[in-house]
């Protein structure tokens, strides 16, 4: 039997090798693409160097990262305070108004992402929807600039990430065992009180992924910003997009990628040693 | 457990139409009859002008749906044979106490750690991975490089839906039907296929959206030749003024709405035959 077991456990070798080539040698190849420096066209040259780490210092780079640290921070916090009420909720309504509301939560994900960007930047133009509403209510007596701001940016982020979030919530709310909440009501908490102490813990696992998966994306995010934020608005995103595409500097591109993957290992780190399981990531 | 407020209903409510807006406008604006140069924020009336010639091979979209289909189609097929595979492997893992077992045991589950990855980093990564590596191997940018980094990326969606289904299963299945004489091929075509399906049915379903819809990883490893829908979508949305795509959008929304209701009353009426045959 044990031999047996050792040939099933075989039925992974096609797709461990895929993997160590297509994701483990790709990310390998990068790290060892940001020693190198520039060379003709899309090339690279040696000698080996951190010539290009060293860059990082400037300016530039210290403000993208801290905008784009900032900007996936507040998507992460609204997506919480937006997201969990709703994954609550959408748990507790019926069985049969449940799978509908989380029909509509994904049915989205079916059209394309970039068309749901465009749809507020429609929104947004000077002369726009909200701007002609908020004219006539006589709200305001000009046109707010909506578009090409830090503001525009966030909404679409926002709405990009939520259902991120909101998923994997929802599915551990679905799980808790609801006589835990009963039995600290009985023994005197408050609504709140039975909540925030019996409640919220027992969602922790599928909070924690929801955070993860909001994160880690928002940081890497650039046609948001380049849809809605146009060139104000500079994430870490748009500067490797920029290298790649404008500068034609592969080996600085990749520098940008390995720092950009270093954040995304910490947080993966930081989240496994809080006892988070990849599983639950997932919905 | 305790019914919603109405509070609750309201939130929720609020929250859905947050999320349609976009989708709502852009369904709007796909029926402007206003074909200046402010059709993109004037609405002055109802027609079907921009749902003409949508999916013409030269002014709409039909070469790029094509293009999109064929490399999802590819890619999901290739990732759920792989997925498939890699989470009977990775499900029940014996212990190794020679050397050169530990050895192989600890590449297998590092490979199987990297599968996963793909799902848990930043798209642009993987984008900008797969790029480096291809200019490196001299393989030629196009529907190659496109479907090769699709599958990567489809792999885990695959696996942990398969897997999770697989855990759920009783191991003492598979150890009947091969004490009763069935090869280890035999009972797995007959007995852990048949009942993983439904998942890998729904892993697939997910992969394939996720392949359809990727801009990031694609807008890297396409060629000059190869153009997917959202590789044209964004080229579009970037220059402007093109009210085509609200009705592409339109359309494809619709059409998940319809594939969506057509899953529900399959399983519906699937879960009615089961509640039947249990209750016989």
């Amino acid at each position: 039997m044990q031999s047996e077991k050792n040939r099933t456990q075989l039925a992974a070798l096609p797709m461990s090798l895929w993997a160590l080539l297509f994701v483990g040698m790709s990310l390998l190849y990068i790290i060892g693409l940001s020693l190198l420096s520039r060379g003709e066209g899309f090339t690279s040259q040696g000698p080996l160097s951190l010539d290009n780490y060293a860059r990082l210092g400037s300016p530039v780079y210290v403000k993208s990262l801290l905008l784009s640290m900032r900007l996936a921070g507040l998507t992460t916090l609204i997506c919480l305070f937006m997201g969990y009420p709703f994954a609550y909720f959408i748990a507790k309504t019926r069985p049969r108004v449940r799978t509908w509301l989380l029909i509509l939560l994904i049915a989205p994900f079916w059209t394309n992402a970039l068309i749901r960007i465009y749809g507020w930047k429609i929104l947004f133009y000077a002369n726009g929807p909200l701007n002609t509403l908020l004219m006539r209510l006589g709200l305001i007596q000009r046109p707010l600039k909506l578009l090409y701001t830090e503001m525009s940016v966030l909404v679409g982020m926002v709405y990009a990430m939520i259902p991120f979030f909101v998923l994997p919530v929802y599915s551990s709310v679905e799980r808790i065992d609801w006589t835990m909440v009963e039995a600290s009501r009985d023994l005197g908490a408050s609504p709140l009180k039975a909540f925030l102490t019996v409640t919220v813990p027992m969602t922790a696992p599928g909070m924690v992924a929801g955070l993860v998966l909001t994160f880690i994306p928002s940081i890497g995010l650039f046609f948001i910003s380049d849809l809605l934020g146009g060139s104000n608005t500079m994430l870490w995103g748009n500067l490797i997009h920029n290298e790649l595409l404008k500068s034609h500097d592969m080996p600085f591109a990749a520098t940008l990628s390995v720092v950009l993957l270093l954040l995304t290992g910490l947080i993966i780190l930081l989240y496994r040693r809080m006892g988070g399981k990849a599983e639950n990531m997932f919905f | 457990m305790k019914k919603n407020s109405p509070l609750a209903i309201v939130y929720i409510t609020a929250v859905m139409l947050m999320l349609y807006l976009p989708i709502l406008v852009v369904v709007l604006f796909s029926f402007n009859a206003n074909t200046t140069r402010t059709a993109v924020m004037n609405f002055t009336g109802f027609s079907l002008h921009w749902y003409q010639g949508l999916f013409d091979a030269t002014s709409g979209y039909g070469t790029q749906l094509l293009a999109s289909v064929e490399v999802a189609f590819w890619s999901v097929l290739a990732a759920s044979v792989l997925g498939t595979l890699g989470a009977v492997g990775m499900l029940r893992r014996p212990l190794r106490k020679s050397l050169a077992g530990r050895a192989a045991s600890g590449a297998l589950s590092l490979g199987e750690q990297l599968a996963m990855l793909p799902m848990m980093i930043p798209e642009l990564i993987l984008g900008i991975a797969f790029m480096s590596l291809f200019t490196f191997l001299k393989l030629p940018f196009g529907k190659m490089t496109l479907i090769l980094s699709h599958i990567t990326f489809c792999v885990p969606y695959i696996l942990i839906t398969v897997k999770s289904r697989l855990s759920t299963l009783d191991p003492a299945l598979n150890e009947a039907a091969r004490d009763l004489g069935a090869s280890p091929l035999k009972a797995f075509f007959t007995i852990t296929l048949p009942l993983a399906a439904p998942a890998i049915l729904s892993g697939s379903l997910l992969a394939f959206a996720m392949s359809m819809d990727d801009f990031v990883i694609s807008f890297f490893v396409t060629g000059a030749e190869t153009t997917t829908l959202p590789l044209k979508v964004y080229s579009s949305v970037k220059v402007g003024v093109t009210p085509q795509v609200n009705a592409l959008c339109t359309v494809m929304l619709g059409a998940a709405f319809l594939l969506v209701g057509l899953g529900q009353l399959i399983s519906a009426a699937s879960e009615r035959r089961q509640a039947q045959t249990k209750g016989a």
